[in-house]
């Protein structure tokens, strides 16, 4: 079943790419006799954005408990990932149908690529291919939001603390999370190790899932281990820092700045599969053998889905 | 159980004077006990009516005499504040603010009359940092136990008050945990805050607010005291307000200070006497506190009325906050932006 789904990636990839190129022309086709009253695109455009600016000075928006911030998040913080997202990465998405229309749900991905930018183009990979244009809530790390601007604008995004309290409150009202149980282990491993999960914390995610009953989404992302192979780790600057690491690319810090540019590696996102969690009775969350098994199962489960699709892909950035 | 004797504290603050009116106004209440330090203003006292103001100071085992002469049978101590009576008034406060809880809770351990007692706190007690879980339930305690200032009180406060449940299984205790209060006539450092034409914040971060109407306070501690509510509930209203979202509701322009010169300016604020923040109540600007009514609203059995949202822009028009640039310009210029794209069609 999950098999016939998949898009068969060398084929397809070409068909892909032009789905991908017609479709934008689709949305914003003219009438084609545009009428005298017709109000022309940018005029519209005009209007949202005088709109939007209304909004933001009179403070007419709504904030959700956590801090999520809609209004800013739909019409500042998404639009500059769209060219990340489609052009530089090409991002393509398999599976999406696995992620429900409605309701909570546990989206559960591998991390890796020194900076998180696989988060983000997850995140924005959901906003605009799922048909009802559902926000992922990503749970961080507590660095993200001790720092200064990044942990405001983090909870604007709608993300949250990674802490079971907080990931629980967001299931049971019906919000999809998601969460990078290898947390800095992932995001920070030497670029030998690449595609290799590592250890997936303590199994909090799975707990939080059993306690609400919500599914567990496997996610796997191909693409982002090659944006910044990180070659080495300086130790002391990331403790003077405060950085959990200090990565060292090909050409980072060497060419400063410029450094900072990812590799245009071509990029796959697959959901998986749900796995159900509402089905092992009261208190299965207190049990942890079966929150480790789960836990493996998951873990595994991605793991070979990275597998499949490495032998699929020819080349980095070409795909 | 409809109490007989009422004593209530801190009645010459907005809280207390008000709860003691409403109790004065309430025919099944025999006698109404004031007790405060200083004489509540004048308007305040002649809303009191029938209550008797008692001038007594809480730290004082005096106030053992009254409660035990006046056969109190429920306390409802709402003096407990996080506003200093001026500059120099934080040490005056915290002594207030503990001694006066150790007094009065030692007071009413020794009279056998005491039924009930319930005790304005504050979400405070949980804290804040950036380790902290978006919502806090009653269950929870803080990240880092707040090491001075009103919240290291009101956790303190909160440690005496649960020694008393314990001397004293007989006594009904009531601790309500509120949120900052808002509202047109309420006073308190929030409000003093808003009310700046420039709005001091700190640079990089934007917290998450919760308020609670003033009335709603009131009506809370009120139901608190006629009926048999014991427990701990976290009070506040609805919905969340982004500090940087309820300076633009009220009009005012922020001004984001470094996160080093905060100290200097609060000092400014503080010697201007405009506004006394302490250290906790700055780092209550960096992150915010977002509290779980759910146990409000279904053991207690109240539903505030306002949101955080409305609560916020009733305190705004009911103040009579003129905002430096008027909705009704911004609106017209959208009009004339638009019109003038409509003529280049």
């Amino acid at each position: 079943m999950a098999g016939a789904r998949v898009i068969p990636i060398h084929g397809g990839a070409e068909q892909a790419r032009q789905r991908r190129a017609t479709r934008p022309q689709v949305e914003v086709v003219p009438p084609p006799e545009p009428a005298e009253t017709a109000v022309p695109d940018w005029e519209r455009r005009l209007a949202d954005v005088l709109a939007f600016a209304r909004r933001r000075i009179a403070g007419e928006y709504q904030v959700d408990e956590f801090g999520f911030d809609q209004d800013l998040t739909d019409n500042v913080l998404m639009p500059p990932l769209k060219p990340l997202y489609e052009k530089w990465f090409r991002v393509e998405t398999i599976g999406i149908h696995n992620i429900p229309s409605s309701g909570g749900a546990l989206i559960v991905a591998n991390h890796s690529g020194t900076l998180p930018l696989d988060a983000l183009m997850t995140s924005y990979g959901i906003h605009s291919e799922h048909p009802n244009e559902r926000h992922m809530r990503m749970l961080g790390a507590d660095l993200v939001f001790r720092t200064p601007m990044l942990g405001a604008l983090a909870r604007k995004s709608g993300q949250t603390l990674a802490c079971s309290p907080d990931a629980e409150r967001l299931l049971s009202s019906g919000e999809l999370v998601g969460v990078w149980p290898e947390g800095f282990k992932g995001i920070g491993k030497p670029f030998k190790d690449r595609y290799k999960l590592q250890r997936f914390g303590r199994g909090g995610f799975v707990s939080a899932a059993l306690k609400t009953g919500v599914p567990i989404i496997p996610c796997s992302i191909v693409g982002a281990e090659e944006i910044y192979p990180m070659l080495g780790d300086i130790k002391a600057l990331a403790r003077l820092f405060g950085f959990p690491y200090f990565p060292v690319t090909p050409f980072f810090p060497l060419l400063g700045p410029l450094g900072a540019i990812p590799l245009p590696s071509k990029w796959y996102i697959e959901f998986g599969e749900p796995i159900r969690t509402d089905a092992f009775g009261d208190n299965a969350a207190d049990d942890p053998m079966l929150v480790f098994n789960l836990t493996d199962q998951v873990r595994e489960t991605i793991q070979q889905t990275l597998y499949r699709l490495l032998t699929q892909r020819r080349n980095v950035f070409l795909g | 159980m409809t109490p007989k004797v009422v004593l209530v504290t801190g009645v010459s603050r907005f809280l207390g004077g008000h709860l003691a009116a409403r109790f004065a106004a309430n025919p099944e209440i025999e006698r109404v006990l004031g007790v405060d330090t200083e004489p509540p203003p004048r308007d305040l006292l002649r809303r009191m009516g029938r209550a008797e103001f008692v001038r007594a100071d809480i730290r004082n085992p005096l106030i053992a005499k009254v409660i035990s002469t006046a056969g109190v049978d429920t306390v409802v101590h709402a003096s407990v504040t996080a506003n200093p009576a001026g500059p120099t008034g934080r040490t005056a406060m915290k002594e207030m603010n503990v001694i006066g809880t150790m007094q009065l809770l030692a007071a009413c351990q020794k009279s056998p009359k005491v039924q009930k007692l319930v005790v304005k706190s504050t979400s405070a007690v949980y804290g804040t940092s950036s380790r902290d879980p978006a919502v806090f339930t009653e269950g929870m305690g803080p990240k880092d136990l707040p090491s001075s200032g009103y919240a290291k009180d009101a956790v303190e406060v909160e440690g005496y008050v649960r020694g008393f449940g314990r001397r004293r299984p007989d006594v009904n205790v009531t601790t309500l945990r509120f949120t900052n209060f808002i509202g047109p006539r309420i006073d308190t450092v929030l409000t003093r805050y808003f009310a700046l034409p420039v709005v001091p914040t700190v640079l990089g971060y934007d917290a998450r607010v919760q308020l609670l109407h003033s009335e709603d306070a009131l009506a809370v501690l009120e139901r608190a005291t006629l009926h048999d509510l014991p427990g701990v509930f976290n009070v506040g209203g609805d919905g969340v307000l982004l500090l940087s979202q309820a300076i633009r509701r009220a009009g005012r322009v922020n001004l984001p200070v470094p996160s080093f010169a905060v100290p200097t300016v609060g000092g400014f604020f503080r010697s201007a006497r405009l506004v006394d923040f302490s250290p906790d109540q700055m780092r209550f600007l960096n992150w915010g506190r977002v509290v779980d009514t759910s146990r409000l609203k279904s053991e207690f059995g109240f539903t505030p009325r306002w949101t955080t949202q409305q609560a916020f822009d009733d305190y705004v028009s009911g103040r009579g906050l003129r905002p430096l640039i008027d909705p009704e310009t911004v609106a017209a210029a959208e009009r004339t932006l638009l019109d003038t794209a409509a003529k280049l069609r």
